[in-house]
């Protein structure tokens, strides 16, 4: 007999398949050329019940008897940590579902799978934050990921969402596969796949099969948050696959991604991988920026910013002296990254027009006369990405850095901190152009819909809110700090 | 409302009463008109509040005033904590004092993106005046990043031909420089838990700070750069002159006038106030640079076609006397630096407000294009010879008050610093009063010129305010010396207590020359 507790552990999980699952039943019944509106609205709430759910988790007691069905046998944990991914996650799939409404109908896509996709994939990222047990991380890893790789070829008649699709799956796989490889050899190495008994086991001792095992999960995950050296797939991904899309994967599966990097690295306390993460940290600040640098599309500019921001996040990582402070600062930085940069993809969905056809950098060029608004809001969030007072980016680097410095990484601080030079220079770059440049073709901007403006309001008050009342969201985050440390 | 119980919340609201009016103004009709009006109102308001300060101000008290503090993020410890001392106060009122003239300056000359303008330049009034009260350093970064972006746009959108560049250029240079302050203030947080100016101070005048010894020299350094980059010292200030050439009037006004005192007072408040050790031991190569951007600045002044960008570097020579009075650590040169600052706020605002309206006149800053402007502009020229002569430091003048102050403290810190800097009294007589002669002299060169129109009313009415406050700072220091002073003295015991050779700054003849009264007389 399963109790409710556990039903309560998996609800938000529930509740966003069954809405998945009414919006897949929905879709045959509307015609062909209707628009899937309706269907957004509808996965629109699922988010928000979702979130509903999400929060009366917090109502939920430890389970009396931890090991047995009420936590599905230690598979499932909900604590501060899950809650605050789930919170995240869910945002992130809201927000990108509000700004889809528009960008589907100016796309021609009509297809409602889009949005049950949007649900299945949050569902397994919500799962990868709670799961304790390596192998349910493995399926709800692969849940988010089998629909995102769907979700990056939705735009069928452009050979570049093809090419997206089909690169990030292939690579995604591989990727995967490194990942069971890990689980496989952590086996060998504790006997155990959970979590708990890992971190047991490795407190007792460990084999050198586990840094092995350590490796290939950093390799496998390091392919999902796109950590240099495995980011090579990321702007061919990110400049084919559907703007809302990108969005999302770039902030949603990669804030779920870090979420079980923590759970790995610091739950269970293994070995062996600081060195691992301090290189790849610095090799995805410096390559992300310099790739930047020269970018002349939007959306392959953003995606190497994002390469560069996996780089800074993983600097908190790197900040093991004090572990609560750097666990904190990473889980800070994955929630105000998800808000500025679905922000800034929601404009440059809006912005980009049917067909994608204005993503380039110069096409921006006067948008803030001729739409003040979206120019305001774009310069928001790319303040915020520079890392200016105000926005929620400032506060995300700078607890990393504090966490770094506390712990004396001076050398990736430095790097760190001039990458943050380099990296202003080229989000400047497309303020300059919004401000102090005639536009060059007249580039018709829609006015702001419904589900745009809602999604434009939630992720610009976030990055507000994280930039100038950061502390709510860090003592909850290190709150949850400690809780995910074995001891 | 009576005074005392306005004093707590009185600085929150001077700051915070700009960037309402701005959030105010964003959701306004395009309608020009109301806009304008709607900015200068908020502006004026904002001055008129902020006027509470002096008068409420306890003139031989040296420490904070109007203090407020409340915490703010507890992780990591930062506080809002704001007040003020009779150093801050007075480049608080040069802030409130300048925008509502920066704003009569624009009512014509901006034109386009009106609203956009005006939003921004509350949003810099805002930012500006917080840089001077914090005493957070935290929020003092905070600020200080702030002001960078409204500045930057203002430059950009509203500015000349290359002002992307020097927007650009404006931005990149202040803003890697802050870079090093930031990571001074996380080595000071992480090293005493704290972010407040006052009780890191006490901290480390107390020597509880862990490592600081060690460290001192690159925090000192990290704090200097950026503040140097801002003020600008040289060799740091090629920025400074395309960002004046290129920014709209306003901008200018605002830039000379606050922004570069932004650096000033960071190391008065900052370098001196935490590192008074290291600011003795780099004093003389940080005097050094003064005295080369004083001549230099001078020299390359005077060389200049454009007149904009002669005022731009005449500004590079002005501010190298304020950061000489600063380092030179006595009671008079600091004082005079503080008075200078004000001083150079009013006087190449003024300058750059006269610039801007012969640009719109005649869309050229070029000295050549002009000759004989005395005939068919005579209020104009009558307004620039004042401020002329209140920039080059005539007696009477708010000029010649910093100027002696600083060259009297020169001269007591060492004899050879005083006889350098004391040149550029000459050459800054001679630029200026050369370019007067070319602008001004002679017969009418260009026939257009005959035909401009003098200044009008609204015109007037922006310099008014600026000509009268230059000869009431020539003729009355004390109103500001009273509560300058004791500020000034706590900063002088606290640099000459800690140092090595305690050398106690003597009674101050120069600033009693000045007034017979003898509350400046040192402590």
């Amino acid at each position: 007999m399963i109790p409710a507790d556990a039903y309560i552990r998996i609800l938000p999980e529930i509740v966003l398949s069954v809405f998945g699952i009414i919006v897949m039943m929905l879709d045959p019944l509307l015609a062909d050329h209707d628009n899937r509106k309706s269907l957004g609205i509808l996965a629109a709430f699922g988010f928000v019940a979702a979130l509903a759910a999400t929060v009366y988790q917090t109502t939920l007691g430890p389970a009396i008897d931890p090991a047995g069905p009420a936590t599905w046998w230690r598979m499932v944990r909900v604590d501060n940590f899950s809650i605050f991914f789930h919170v995240v996650v869910i945002l992130v799939g809201l927000a990108v579902t509000l700004m889809s409404f528009e960008y589907l109908e100016t796309q021609q896509i009509r297809h409602g799978e889009y949005y049950a996709l949007m649900l299945f994939a949050t569902v397994g990222m919500g799962l990868m934050s709670s799961a304790m047990e390596l192998v349910l991380i493995f399926v709800a890893l692969e849940i988010s990921s089998i629909s995102t790789y769907v979700l990056a070829g939705f735009r069928r008649r452009a050979a570049e969402s093809a090419e997206s699709s089909l690169k990030y799956f292939l690579l995604g796989s591989f990727a995967t596969a490194f990942f069971l490889y890990g689980i496989a050899m952590m086996f060998g190495a504790t006997r155990s796949t959970n979590i708990v008994d890992i971190a047991a086991a490795l407190h007792t001792g460990a084999s050198p099969l586990v840094y092995l095992a350590i490796a290939l999960m950093v390799v496998g995950l390091g392919f999902k948050v796109a950590a240099a050296p495995f980011q090579i797939w990321t702007p061919d991904v990110y400049e084919g696959a559907p703007a809302p899309v990108v969005a999302m994967m770039s902030t949603g599966p990669k804030a779920a991604a870090f979420a079980v990097l923590l759970r790995v690295l610091f739950g269970t306390g293994a070995p062996g991988w600081f060195w691992i993460i301090w290189v790849s940290a610095a090799l995805s600040m410096t390559l992300g920026n310099l790739g930047a640098l020269v970018q002349q599309n939007v959306k392959r500019m953003l995606a190497y910013s994002s390469i560069a921001h996996a780089g800074y996040l993983l600097v908190a990582f790197a900040a093991t002296r004090d572990m609560n402070l750097g666990i904190s600062a990473a889980m800070f930085y994955a929630a105000s990254y998800a808000a500025m940069n679905v922000g800034a993809f929601a404009i440059v969905s809006h912005f980009a027009n049917a067909g994608e056809k204005y993503v380039l950098v110069d096409d921006y060029a006067g948008l803030g006369r001729r739409s003040p608004l979206l120019a305001a809001m774009l310069t928001l969030f790319l303040l915020s990405l520079i890392g200016i007072p105000m926005t929620g980016g400032f506060f995300a680097k700078f607890y990393v850095f504090s966490a770094a410095l506390k712990s004396n990484l001076i050398g990736l601080t430095i790097i760190g901190v001039i990458n943050s030079a380099v990296g202003a220079y080229y989000y400047l770059r497309l303020i300059v152009l919004m401000y102090m440049r005639e536009e060059r073709v007249e580039v018709a901007v829609q006015p702001v819909s419904f589900g745009l403006g809602a999604a434009l309001a939630l992720t610009s008050v976030a990055t507000i809110y994280l930039g100038v009342l950061p502390g709510h969201v860090l003592n909850y985050a290190l709150a949850s700090a400690e809780m995910l440390l074995p001891w | 409302m009576s005074g005392a119980t306005l004093n707590p919340i009185i600085l929150t609201l001077v700051t915070f009463l700009p960037a309402a009016g701005a959030v105010l103004l964003a959701f306004f009709p395009r309608r020009d008109r109301d806009i304008r009006w709607f900015a200068l109102g908020v502006s004026i308001i904002t001055l008129l509040i902020s006027l509470h300060l002096p008068w409420n101000f306890e003139g031989g008290r040296a420490g904070f005033q109007f203090e407020l503090d409340r915490q703010w993020v507890t992780t990591p410890n930062i506080h809002y904590h704001v007040g003020i001392d009779g150093i801050s106060m007075w480049l608080i009122i040069l802030t409130t004092f300048l925008v509502p003239l920066s704003i009569l300056i624009s009512w014509k000359s901006i034109h386009d993106r009106v609203k956009e303008f005006f939003i921004l330049l509350l949003v810099l009034e805002t930012a500006l005046i917080g840089v001077f009260l914090s005493l957070d350093l935290f929020l003092f970064y905070f600020f200080w990043e702030a002001t960078l972006i409204p500045m930057a746009l203002l430059i950009g959108m509203y500015g000349h031909g290359r002002r992307v560049y020097a927007a650009v250029k404006f931005f990149l240079y202040t803003m890697v420089a802050s870079v090093f302050m930031l990571a001074a203030i996380l080595w000071l947080y992480a090293h005493t838990g704290s972010f407040d100016f006052v009780t890191i101070q006490r901290a480390i005048q107390s020597g509880q700070v862990g490592g600081f010894v060690t460290a001192a020299r690159w925090l000192f350094l990290g704090f200097f750069i950026s503040f140097a980059v801002k003020v600008p010292l040289f060799p740091f200030h090629t920025w400074l002159p395309d960002a004046h050439v290129e920014a709209p009037t306003a901008g200018s006004v605002l830039l000379a006038g606050v922004l570069l005192k932004m650096g000033t007072y960071g190391l008065l408040r900052f370098n001196l106030g935490l590192f008074p050790e290291e600011a003795r031991r780099n004093a003389p190569w940080i005097i050094t640079l003064a005295i080369i951007g004083i001549i230099y600045g001078a020299l390359v002044a005077m060389v200049q076609p454009n007149m904009k960008k002669l005022i731009a570097y005449s500004s590079v020579s002005h501010l190298g006397f304020v950061v000489l009075g600063i380092f030179s650590f006595t009671q008079a040169g600091i004082d005079g630096a503080v008075y200078q600052m004000l001083n150079h706020g009013i006087s190449t605002g003024a300058l750059f407000m006269l610039a801007g309206i012969l640009y719109e006149r005649r869309h050229t800053y070029e000295i050549t294009e002009f000759g004989g402007l005395a005939t068919p502009m005579r209020v104009y020229a009558t307004f620039f010879l004042v401020i002329t002569l209140s920039s080059i430091g005539l007696p009477l003048m708010n000029g010649f008050i910093g100027e002696f102050l600083i060259l009297s403290g020169a001269f007591q810190a060492r004899m050879i610093y005083g006889i350098l800097a004391a040149s550029g009294v000459i050459w800054s007589a001679a630029y200026m009063l050369w370019m007067y002669q070319r602008v001004f002299y002679g017969t009418v060169k260009h026939e257009v010129n005959n035909t401009l129109p003098d200044m009008n009313g609204r015109e007037r009415l922006a310099l008014w305010p600026l000509a009268l406050a230059a000869l009431l700072m020539g003729v009355a220091p004390m109103l500001w010396m009273n509560s300058i002073d004791p500020a000034v003295a706590r900063v002088v015991t606290d640099v000459s207590q800690r140092s090595v050779q305690i050398q106690r700054p003597t009674v101050v003849p120069a600033a009693a020359a000045i007034e017979s009264d003898t509350q400046v007389t040192g402590q």
